[in-house]
């Protein structure tokens, strides 16, 4: 098996789906409706997304591997996602600029992947390209009118680009794994991205006077399978069903 | 009913609730070319364009439509109920205004 290609599938996939979780615990929960139906439109296509990516992952492992297994039998240090998706929906304004902060990543990531030799990521990366750009539409508007809005939602919303933005480096920072599989022509090379991605992001705050510090986590390293405490919680109540149940099925 | 209607409210007088203010728009749906825009419901937004992304959420989910229209509710006169009588009642003895005395081919559909 290609460990490496299964792995950066999993690095691809797992921001999605761990995005995609957090998401869905606001199912219901939304400040309005009209956003609580937005928000978990956007899960349903992040998890559509992670159903490709892991269905291909499966396929390159081979053995008994299935999307389900890939999705739910795994552990903390199996998961190659972000910190910035495993943070708490601790109010709206964590929940938008979190995924303001991954939709202007994606977009670029998805755009580049289009141009992949594999013919797979390239055709996944087609097909994500459009959801990720109304994604971003809808986050980037929603930071502006939250920044833009009032004093108290432009204070909650400094606070949570405070807590978010150290983490947002880690989406933009090579791993090894990332590097040789660009150096293949299957992978982004995350450092092209570098400059429009922190154009995009500070614009934005700029526009709506939101301070984002050059702040940089160091123990941002999800991408290599360490995490926050956060991740254990989420796979907890993700991964029940499965544990509790093995095998189970609809 | 007795109602308190001074409640105490708390020191930090902050706004409860800011959804409860944004203004209710109409939502009209073309379902594909060529066909009319539809009424298929209303919602809440701050403004014109936040209520076309949240009817595109609310109401497109399931390819509904190519095209929305949103118009703001308070933007529409609507007819008084209580002078039903006098505005639709006069029309129900005149089936002579109906097209309906006409052979149509068999070919003519939606008609």
């Amino acid at each position: 098996m290609d460990q490496d290609l299964y792995k950066y599938l999993l690095i691809l996939g797992d921001n999605s789906m761990i995005l995609g979780h957090r998401l869905s615990e606001l199912c219901g929960h939304g400040p309005t409706l009209e956003t609580d139906i937005a928000l978990t439109n956007i899960s349903l296509d992040l998890f559509g997304q992670v159903r490709s990516y892991y269905q291909y992952a499966a396929k390159i492992k081979g053995e008994e591997s299935t999307e389900d297994s890939i999705a739910f039998l795994r552990t903390e240090r199996q998961y190659y996602n972000c910190i910035l998706v495993e943070q708490e929906n601790t109010n709206f304004a964590h929940v938008i600029v979190r995924q303001f902060l991954f939709d202007a990543q994606h977009q670029l990531l998805l755009e580049s992947l289009t141009q992949s030799q594999d013919e797979t990521i390239a055709a996944i990366a087609q097909k994500s390209l459009k959801e990720s750009k109304y994604h971003l539409r809808f986050s980037s508007e929603w930071v502006k009118r939250l920044g833009d809005g009032t004093e108290e939602s432009h204070q909650k919303t400094q606070e949570a680009v405070e807590h978010l933005y150290p983490f947002a480096h880690e989406l933009v920072t090579n791993t090894s794994i990332e590097t040789r599989m660009n150096e293949k022509g299957i992978g982004t090379n995350l450092d092209d991205l570098k400059e429009e991605y922190y154009k995009t992001v500070i614009d934005v705050f700029e526009e709506v006077g939101l301070v984002a510090k050059d702040l940089k986590n160091r123990f941002a390293k999800g991408k290599s399978g360490q995490h926050t405490e956060r991740l254990g919680y989420i796979l907890g109540e993700l991964q029940y069903m499965q544990r509790a149940y093995p095998n189970m099925q609809w | 009913m007795n109602k308190d209607k001074n409640p105490q409210t708390p020191k930090t007088s902050k706004p409860q609730n800011h959804t409860t203010e944004w203004p209710l728009w109409e939502v009209f749906i073309r379902s594909k070319n060529g066909l009319e825009h539809r009424h298929v419901g209303s919602l809440h937004a701050a403004d014109a364009d936040m209520a076309i992304e949240n009817a595109r959420d609310v109401y497109t989910r399931r390819q509904e439509g190519v095209s929305i229209w949103v118009v703001e509710s308070r933007n529409i006169t609507a007819s008084n109920p209580e002078n039903s009588g006098e505005l639709f009642e006069p029309a129900k003895d005149k089936i002579y205004r109906h097209p309906t005395f006409y052979e149509l081919p068999i070919e003519l559909k939606h008609i």
